[in-house]
């Protein structure tokens, strides 16, 4: 066992939440995937800085933690004033901007 | 070949660090494909609880407390709960369409994603493979942790400090801005005013609900109006209403027979057959 098994379970995971952005049609999952690809993320920042014996890989994951709460709170608004007028979570209802 | 093979030994993790990997991982993983596979989006959030809880644990091992705690605290104690209250607010079941907008969509995203899972993966663990695991212990120093984080944190990366606390109250106050619902003050009709306006209709009482009078209380079953008819104010939407089997009631004067027939004798007790019925 090695560091590359954090790694590399970091990008399958990564992986996971990229296909669940393609595949998935509620709002709502889609940005839980997001929050998945955020977390590993912050997981391979995590191993990278007790690979190199710097903290500032625990510091930006910190920061993006902290960006990552911020956006959910914005992206939850704005999922929920769509459903208000639209009556809909789905990412396929929300077209207006296409015509 | 000696110092390689003395690289190669330091950069082992311990057993304890390799078991908690072994038995976190493919809990990690179990949860991401069940939050991408699970059609419930409640389901979902709770796999994502699972994946993040894991991921905590992976921080604490890994020398970050402080992550692991923040991780716990923030994500699954917050966010994910943020998560829940919006679906509960949206409503669980809100369109979760299982069909395809765009033809192959599905398949074309699962062999991007295998492919893209082999490319990241054989190119990490081949370029880290030799990697080395200096430890966290000479940057940290003996006051531990969370004390050198604070110290890196207010100090080197002060200014990223300060503009997240900008971040923070742009976001909250964006939040407030988009779920706000603008209502002028005296816009919300009265229940007085309600009422009044149901009066100038020519129906001012309720509609009446499936099955008043009959003897099912099925949603197909309509009303019944007094006469026995089916009442048409009374159908459900989306199913053909369904006359529900009835017993004869007596209806009309002639069935009742005088009126004081229909209320009863005063007799106390009519002993032949010719009472009311």
């Amino acid at each position: 066992m090695t560091l590359t098994w954090y790694l590399v379970l970091a990008a399958i995971l990564f992986t996971i939440g990229a296909v669940g952005v393609l595949v998935r049609r509620n709002a709502i999952v889609v940005f839980m995937c997001i929050e998945l690809m955020l977390n590993s993320v912050n997981l391979t920042l995590v191993t990278f800085a007790r690979a190199t014996g710097t903290l500032d890989g625990q510091i930006m994951a910190f920061f993006v933690m902290v960006v990552a709460a911020a956006e959910v709170v914005v992206g939850l608004a704005i999922i929920m004033s769509i459903y208000r007028t639209r009556r809909s979570a789905s990412i396929d209802d929300a077209n207006l901007l296409k015509y | 070949m000696s110092v390689l093979a003395a690289v190669d030994t330091s950069v082992r993790l311990g057993t304890g660090e390799s078991v908690v990997l072994w038995v976190l991982g493919p809990i990690a993983l179990a949860g991401a494909l069940g939050m991408v596979f699970s059609r419930n989006a409640v389901h979902s959030a709770l796999w994502l609880v699972n994946t993040m809880l894991a991921f905590g644990v992976f921080y604490v091992v890994q020398d970050a407390p402080f992550l692991g705690a923040v991780q716990i605290i923030v994500y699954t104690g917050a966010i994910m709960i943020l998560f829940l209250f919006v679906l509960m607010l949206v409503g669980r079941d809100s369109s979760d369409s299982v069909v395809e907008t765009l033809r192959g969509q599905r398949v074309a995203a699962t062999v991007l994603g295998v492919g893209f899972a082999g490319l990241v993966g054989a190119g990490i663990a081949r370029a880290t493979q030799d990697l080395d695991l200096v430890g966290l212990d000479a940057a940290q120093g003996d006051q531990g942790n969370i004390p050198a984080i604070a110290e890196s944190l207010f100090t080197d990366y002060l200014l990223a400090f300060e503009v997240t606390s900008a971040l923070l109250i742009t976001a909250a106050v964006g939040a407030m801005v988009l779920a706000h619902i603008e209502r002028e003050a005296g816009s919300r009709r009265t229940q007085k005013e309600l009422s009044r306006a149901r009066f100038l209709t020519d129906r001012p009482q309720t509609l009446p609900g499936p099955g008043v009078f009959a003897r099912a209380n099925s949603v197909a079953a309509p009303a019944l109006l007094p006469d026995g008819t089916l009442a048409e104010s009374s159908f459900a939407t989306g199913t053909e209403p369904q006359e529900v089997e009835e017993m004869a009631r007596p209806t009309g004067r002639e069935q009742l027979g005088s009126p004081d027939a229909a209320l009863g004798t005063l007799d106390p007790a009519p002993l032949d057959g010719d009472g009311p019925r």
